[in-house]
């Protein structure tokens, strides 16, 4: 159970997260390394509740890194480890009082490529609800998280067939769907409509604005174009000599896209690199 | 296929390319395809015709014309008109008794108390030591096609002896016991003692197996230490089964007599089987087979995507349930590829077993994992080694019903695993 529980914070940290209610998860002074290799160093990103924060930036720069450190989904890399805080629910999530398997139940993750289960469709949406102990009525949630993901109409009919039968859009909003279905209150995007073509992207950028109305969405995107209509707010990422990334600017998406203060962003941006 | 056509070559177009910087050489090109082509060809004809080979050899062997005769005539041993095959038990008794020397029937009261005997074990018996039918010549299948002549003439020659066109594997074959006469002999007690020994060994060496590779591809980090284990276990899949068999004997059999005899649950023989029995067997073919099973399985493993496990620790699974929820049965059906090729060689092992001390002459059937065992490799074995020729068909037949039993358990194999890894 996370709890609002600060003995791992200082009385200055603890003033700044009240006063900074309105935001969902804030990464603080966060350094991440695999092996010896800095990837990403000291990053300051607080993420504003029920928005949608793109983060974009060139190949390399750590997108991935920091989106996946919000879920501690790095620790999968045996040799990654992580330094700094990621403040969610008032609480560090890298303190040792806090479960990852917990926190990912209530940060959910959306991967680049679609990999529903080789289950049914019914299956893909339920199992994550059945190893949590969700104690609810399963076929009600099963087509509720279908319906928030606009899939129930197309899938309807076919509850019990596989997942994998599903067209790569409809798999990915079957994914998309999986993820809301255990109750998230964040969720991470890694380039959700890379590999899927112009229709099936617009829809699920459409999906992701409607699903901004409940739930936090931080969004990994090569593309600017998607950011800049999706998005509320834009974190641009680079990288320095030494291939660690870092955070460039930050701010809401209509003033990085029209007036970034930094000149690297711009040249980014209007695709003079990159 | 038009590797050998010599193709009439491209006008070259001007300007376009300069044919002086290539020298195709198409025909020799060609040419080495075609040799190539004929050596694959080659291999394949050798490995069939070895195949051929080996399966008209048993064939051969198991069929054919039989002349035997009997030390004494069963219509003799009538007791008041009474035909010896519808005695009762207590008369058959009584003339195993009268005709055999009371060494002999001394110790079969040991083996096997003549009042827990079935009668119709009791006439085996009198047929084995009294009758004793005795096969006089004994002819292949291709003689006795093609030299049936020859056949017929010693039959004239040899009138008391009975002639008959025997299929050496039969339906009796297949429900006899041993025995020392060729024409009672059967495979029983090996089919079964084989049948006990591999569901033990597949007992033992599948959880573990599965269980060690999950472990070493899911939870063991890349440490020195694991790293070494990771390299040696593919060593000892590579260590020769003779070695298993010695390692057997010293553990199983020496050291944990105790238990794998029985003695410590008060169950089986254990005066006589000294800790030779089905389990130490059955146990030692599992130590043989373990390290293949773990390696397919590690690879089986290896090949479940990553994105999985992602999805799986995504929506806040733990390790436990990803692994048992999506790796185990997305790996499964390789794991089952490499256990069944893994159980059918050791179904298929002879020499470990016989350092394990597999028992040369069994007369009852296994009735525990505490008994003595021989299985069908062993039997298959020491029939070969007799002088007797007869023994020869026996083990030809006893080769038939080994592949007969493999295929069948390798065939149950496949589709359990089919129907596993059926996906909706």
């Amino acid at each position: 159970m996370i709890v609002t529980q600060e003995r791992n914070l200082t009385q200055d940290e603890i003033a700044r997260t009240e006063e900074n209610a309105s935001y969902a998860i804030e990464a603080r002074n966060l350094h991440v390394y695999y092996g010896n290799f800095l990837a990403v160093k000291d990053v300051d990103l607080m993420i504003h509740s029920r928005k949608i924060t793109a983060i974009i930036g060139p190949s390399g720069c750590g997108k991935s890194t920091v989106l996946r450190s919000f879920n501690r989904m790095n620790e999968l890399v045996p040799t990654a480890h992580t330094e700094g805080q990621v403040i969610f629910g008032g609480q560090n999530i890298y303190h040792e009082d806090v479960d990852a398997v917990e926190l990912r139940r209530r940060i959910g993750m959306v991967f680049q490529k679609a990999n529903p289960f080789p289950k049914s469709i019914y299956e893909n949406i339920a199992w994550g609800a059945k190893i949590n102990n969700f104690k609810g009525d399963l076929a009600n949630l099963v087509e509720r998280s279908l319906r928030q993901a606009a899939l129930w109409e197309e899938v309807k009919d076919k509850l019990h067939q596989s997942g994998l039968s599903l067209s790569g859009g409809q798999q990915q909003r079957l994914c998309i769907a999986r993820a809301i279905a255990v109750k998230p209150d964040i969720i991470l995007m890694d380039e959700p409509a890379s590999a899927l073509d112009p229709i099936a992207t617009l829809k699920i950028e459409e999906l992701m604005r409607e699903l901004a109305k409940d739930y936090t969405i931080i969004v990994v995107t090569h593309n600017m174009q998607q950011a800049a209509r999706v998005s509320d707010y834009t974190a641009f990422f680079t990288m320095d000599e030494d291939r660690a990334g870092f955070l460039m600017e930050y701010g809401p998406t209509n003033q990085i896209f029209t007036n970034p203060r930094e000149q690297t962003t711009e040249d980014y941006i209007t695709g003079r690199f990159g | 296929m038009n590797d050998t056509r010599r193709p009439a070559g491209l006008a070259p177009i001007e300007g376009q390319y300069d044919s002086g910087d290539f020298e195709p050489r198409l025909t020799q090109r060609h040419r080495q395809g075609v040799v190539w082509q004929a050596l694959f060809l080659a291999s394949t004809l050798i490995g069939i015709v070895a195949l051929s080979a080996l399966l008209y050899n048993i064939f051969n062997q198991a069929f054919g014309y039989v002349a035997y005769k009997s030390e004494l005539n069963p219509a003799s041993l009538a007791v008041n008109g009474v035909p010896l095959q519808q005695l009762p038990k207590a008369e058959l008794v009584n003339i195993l008794q009268e005709n055999v020397s009371k060494g002999l029937f001394r110790r079969l009261e040991d083996d096997q108390p003549f009042a827990q005997r079935s009668r119709k074990d009791v006439y085996d018996l009198v047929v084995q030591y009294v009758v004793q039918y005795k096969v006089e010549e004994a002819w292949t299948l291709q003689e006795s096609i093609f030299a049936r002549d020859q056949v017929m003439q010693y039959a004239s020659k040899n009138p008391d002896a009975v002639l008959r066109f025997v299929s050496w594997i039969n339906p009796a074959f297949i429900t006899s016991q041993q025995s020392s006469n060729p024409i009672e002999a059967g495979v029983l007690t090996a089919i079964l003692g084989s049948l006990w020994t591999i569901a033990i060994t597949i007992l033992f060496a599948f959880p573990v197996g599965v269980g060690a590779a999950i472990y070493l591809e899911e939870y063991a980090l890349d440490t020195p230490i694991n790293r070494i284990i990771r390299v040696n276990i593919n060593n000892l899949a590579g260590v020769p089964s003779i070695i298993y068999g010695m390692l057997g004997l010293a553990i199983f059999v020496r050291l944990l007599g105790p238990l794998t005899s029985g003695a410590i649950f008060q169950a089986g023989k254990s005066a006589t089987s000294n800790g030779r029995t089905i389990l130490s067997a059955g146990l030692t073919l599992g130590l043989l087979i373990l390290p293949v099973i773990i390696i397919n399985a590690q690879e089986a493993i290896k090949a479940v995507p990553n994105s999985l496990r992602q999805a799986s620790f995504g929506l806040g699974a733990t390790k436990w349930q990803t692994v048992w929820h999506h790796v185990l049965p997305n790996a499964l059906p390789g794991i089952l590829t490499g256990t069944i090729l893994s159980v059918s060689r050791a179904i298929g092992e002879t020499a470990p077993l016989v350092v394990v001390g597999a028992a040369t002459f069994l007369n009852f059937l296994p009735e525990s994992v505490f008994a003595k065992f021989t299985t069908l490799p062993i039997q298959i074995y020491q029939w070969t080694s007799r002088p007797q020729d007869e023994f020869r068909n026996l083990a030809a037949a006893a080769i038939i019903v080994l592949l007969i039993l493999l295929l069948t358990l390798n065939a149950s194999a496949v589709l359990l695993r089919n129907r596993l890894s059926r996906r909706i």
